[in-house]
């Protein structure tokens, strides 16, 4: 058998080590479909962004000349083709170069790596503070500096969708799991801090295009920051495993421009003193159902399911329940307070007076359950201590 | 050293008066559950872990299924869970890990000419608590409160809203931790005590000294797991509040504690399979392993540093900066030995006379796509870059690369490498080389696509996903139905080598192997090395003039 020339025995398999790497990394990006992280639109984002890049491409580097020698080994070095084994067996010096030239390279990572962390830690000098709690499985969101709160939760014709079985295309649903009935709403160009907690279980709050997630603990706040460049609409996932529903409790980030955002700001504060005009009116059973329906389907609905007959073992049936039907003070105190240990929140610190009284009364007049009880939202701003 | 070596070799002398090298008890009881023959155990092991192979394998692809469209369209998103939760305790510690005991059973003895584990009887123990402790874990799928669901993490406070089920996942874990210390006491005293006279610590083949180390990290950390889950257990339970933060206690502390056991654990799936890759790949290369004192120092520096990188599981949880800095630091230096390891081991190939039988083509397809693995984990040390990766399908694609085209290829390929010496007949090459290559180019397929999905945003644990997702998880099922159906074939070769096979093996298997368990005869007998072998230079794999 003819000697095969080692040059070019090793350049051939360069080249195709070479286009192993570009038909994994590159090739598949033709498709249409996203398969690198996104640059994002915050300082953050870009910096990790190009970090990834060094780090992946000094990766690529690494593995490519070490799948080219041992490639080469194996074309050439086979008993087939006759080769005969050579006897060494160890080489100090190869030893210490293979350990000495990998150290250096990694504090050649190292020092990007780092400036990177620190800039992404420092939060200081921010220009509002929005807290952020992770519910099963919702986010509550309040602007510190603007006594602005609600909760975000998934849409409804994508909470339809996902139902096992649901029959619904899920192409055919607008932003399907990454859509929100009241997404955060962030003016662009301002350095927002966020405090980030949760109430029950952990959870962590995620927008790839701002380019970090943060764990969100129960008893525990975390702090982190952002600052949106470029107006748009982003969305994320929460990403630390909560429960049944992890996969379904999406964010949504809206950036506005200044002057657009404090138009919003000021709608929010419209939108306050009606809800605290309602909550001081005597409401009639029919409104009270209706509002507490549409409550009851986009809060409840998940657990204890739309015809109230639960989902054994861990969420009870509410039709025909000893709570729902007994005495009603005691269901009050359970929908504001929560069962600790379980997914069923404390609801006091997240709706308003006026959707868990619309909810009491509904849960206590449907599913069979006929009390008759009509709860007034004044009783459960006394209750849940917003009442005057 | 030749004290409890010799007394145990007296002991079996007065048992067998005269040489009975293949005298097996009589009847099935006697035989498997009251065994205390090593080799016996090791092939239960072996059975078990491949039976456990299966179950995991199959609540994959549950998992594929489900996740090969968007929308929900076969189970329920708390089952889904479940099978995720399950999925990983079942491959941890039903499938990797039994099957590692299972070749040090199997091969330990005969690679330091040993007649036996040391502890016989308590190798028997440590075996069959297993049965009962995955019987009581599976056991969980079928109570009311359904299965654990929190992820194998556990982290609370999801872990604790698992209803009463839990119990029994806690006591099954406790069980398999007190079958793997057993095991680890065993393979310690066997290595300390048992090895033939000249079989000095630097003459051990890389396997054995692999197994020493990973028993020593499965003795420091496993008490740490089952204390975490005995803390869960009494805040489910008791009232406790280890780890409620409303009661005083730290969430964040779980981690801590679980990682400290976890990160090792994932060293102790994985330096067994570097010992059998660097005792396949002189053996088809014809030629000694390459620094085999750097790589016995590489192994140790490794298990070292695995003690003290935990929080690199943890970046998001909001460490001090200081914390992340030194995290990061010492995660990026794990890549000095991994490399050393992976240099050495092209070296030993390189100017070898290489063949490519089965063993050898699973032990080369470890190293090309563990080191793929190894690059990503160098990515993920990146603290800021892992604000992004962290959690997302970036993570899964990086442990499914080094756990299985990883641990579970290097498994794959000891078997065809020992089979003959267990079987005493050969296997078929050509299947067994079908197999590889499906189960190459399947595993690829399988999980390269999950580095795509996380980068672009697809978070781990979810049971259905945006559509914009959709192409690469399709291709990710396929490639999993197509390695899961492939190892049908893996079945059949053992099968077929097992009762069916013709072909005799030699006791000097393949051409280039050197070391003790090619010295007795294939299959090896019941009962082998009862007087110790003298060892003499050529009967020693290694040849690395630093280790003498």
């Amino acid at each position: 058998m003819n000697k095969p020339n080692t040059v070019i025995v090793t350049l051939a398999v360069f080249a195709a080590v070479t286009a192993a790497f570009w038909l994994l990394l590159v090739a598949p990006a033709l498709t249409g479909n996203k398969i690198n992280m996104p640059i994002g639109v915050t300082p953050q984002s870009v910096t990790h962004y190009e970090l990834h890049m060094t780090i992946l491409w000094i990766c690529v580097v690494i593995g490519t000349l070490v799948f080219t020698v041992m490639f080469t080994s194996i074309v050439l070095h086979r008993k087939s083709r006759g080769h005969k084994p050579a006897n060494f067996s160890h080489s100090t010096k190869a030893e210490i170069a293979w350990t000495i030239i990998p150290v250096i390279i990694l504090i050649g990572m190292a020092i990007p790596a780092t400036t990177a962390l620190v800039k992404m830690e420092d939060a200081s000098g921010s220009d509002m503070t929005i807290k952020i709690t992770g519910f099963q499985w919702k986010w509550k969101y309040e602007y510190l500096d603007d006594d602005i709160s609600f909760i975000s939760s998934l849409s409804a014709d994508s909470n339809a969708a996902r139902q096992l079985n649901s029959g619904i295309n899920p192409e055919d649903v607008n932003h399907y799991l990454l859509d929100v009935d009241k997404p955060l709403v962030l003016p662009v160009g301002k350095k927002v801090k966020f405090l980030i907690t949760a109430d029950d279980v952990l959870h962590a709050w995620w927008v790839p295009d701002f380019g970090w997630k943060r764990d969100a603990i129960p008893g525990f706040i975390n702090e982190a920051w952002t600052l949106i460049q470029k107006p748009g609409t982003y969305r994320g996932q929460c990403a630390e495993l909560c429960g049944k529903d992890h996969g379904f409790m999406p964010i949504v980030v809206v950036a506005l421009p200044e002057t657009e955002y404090q138009d919003w700001v000021t709608e929010q504060h419209q939108g306050k003193l009606i809800d605290s005009e309602l909550a001081g009116q005597e409401w009639d059973l029919d409104g009270l159902l209706t509002k507490g329906e549409e409550v009851y389907s986009s809060q409840c609905a998940t657990c204890h399911q739309l015809d109230g007959s639960g989902l054994a073992p861990a969420f009870p049936a509410l039709a025909g329940s000893s709570v729902t039907t007994g005495p009603l003070g005691e269901t009050i105190s359970l929908v504001i307070n929560g069962v600790e240990g379980t997914a069923m929140q404390a609801w006091g610190n997240l709706l308003t007076p006026v959707d868990i009284a619309a909810v009491l009364t509904y849960i206590r007049n449907s599913f069979g359950n006929e009390t008759g009880d009509i709860v007034q939202p004044e009783t459960v701003a006394n209750m849940t201590g917003e009442g005057s | 050293m030749s004290s409890i070596a010799s007394t145990t070799t007296d002991l079996h002398q007065e048992a067998h008066q005269e040489d009975h090298g293949d005298h097996k008890p009589k009847g099935f009881m006697n035989r498997w559950l009251f065994t205390t023959n090593h080799k016996d155990i090791g092939t239960l092991y072996l059975v078990f872990s491949l039976l456990m192979f299966l179950i995991g394998g199959t609540m994959a692809l549950v998992i594929r299924a489900e996740l090969f469209v968007p929308g929900l369209q076969l189970v329920e998103p708390e089952f889904f869970n479940q099978m995720t939760t399950m999925h990983a305790l079942i491959m941890v510690f039903g499938a990797v890990m039994p099957a590692w005991v299972g070749f040090a059973n199997w091969m330990i003895p005969l690679m330091i000419g040993a007649p036996d584990m040391a502890l016989p009887r308590m190798n028997n123990w440590s075996f069959w608590i297993l049965p009962f402790a995955f019987a009581m874990l599976l056991s969980t799928l079928f109570m009311d409160s359904g299965g654990p669901a929190a992820g194998w993490t556990m982290y609370p406070p999801l872990s604790l809203q698992t209803g009463d089920s839990f119990a029994f996942v806690v006591f099954s874990i406790h069980m398999m931790g007190i079958s793997s210390i057993m095991g680890s006491i065993n393979i310690i005293a066997t290595i300390m005590n048992m090895r033939a006279p000249g079989m000095t610590l630097l003459r051990m083949p890389l396997f054995v000294w692999t197994w020493l180390i990973t028993a020593f990290l499965l003795i420091a950390v496993m008490p740490v797991l089952a204390g975490a889950v005995t803390m869960l257990l009494t805040d489910h339970f008791f009232g406790t509040s280890f780890f409620n933060a409303a009661g005083g206690g730290d969430p964040v502390m779980f981690q801590h504690i679980f990682w400290f056991f976890g990160h090792p654990e994932v060293y102790i799936l994985v330096l067994p399979a570097f010992g059998v890759v660097s005792e396949i790949l002189p053996t088809f290369s014809r030629k000694p392993l390459f620094g085999y004192a750097a790589m016995v120092y590489a192994t140790a520096s490794i298990a070292f540093l695995s003690f003290i990188v935990w929080a690199h599981h943890m970046f998001t949880v909001g460490m001090p900066l200081e914390g992340e800095l030194f995290f990061m630091y010492a995660t990026m230096l794990i890549a000095v030995p991994t490399g050393v390891k992976v240099f050495n081991w092209v070296s030993t190939m390189w100017k070898g006379s290489m063949t490519f039988e089965t063993p050898m083509l699973f032990a080369i397809g470890f190293v090309v796509l563990f080191t793929i693995g190894g690059l990503s984990g160098l990515m993920l040390a990146i603290a800021a870059a892992d604000f992004q990766y962290h959690d997302s399908y970036f993570v899964v694609a990086h442990f499914h690369y080094v756990l299985v085209p990883g641990s579970v290829f290097a498994l794959m390929a000891g078997t065809y490498y020992w089979l003959p010496k267990w079987t005493g007949r050969m296997y078929s090459e050509k299947w067994g080389k079908l197999h590889f290559w499906l189960s190459a180019i399947f595993v690829n397929v399988l999980f390269f696509p999950q580095h795509y999905l996380g980068l672009a945003g697809m978070p781990r644990r979810i049971p259905d996903y945006s559509p914009q997702f959709t192409d690469f998880n399709m291709l990710s099922s396929i490639g999993g139905f197509a390695f899961g159906a492939t190892q049908i074939i893996f079945i059949g070769v053992i099968i077929h080598c097992v009762w069916v096979s013709k072909q005799k093996a030699k006791a000097r298997v393949w051409e280039g192997a050197l070391g003790l368990e090619w010295t007795v005869p294939s299959p090896a007998p019941y009962h082998t090395f009862e007087i110790p072998p003298d060892i003499d230079e050529s009967m020693v794999v290694h040849a690395d003039e630093i280790s003498h």
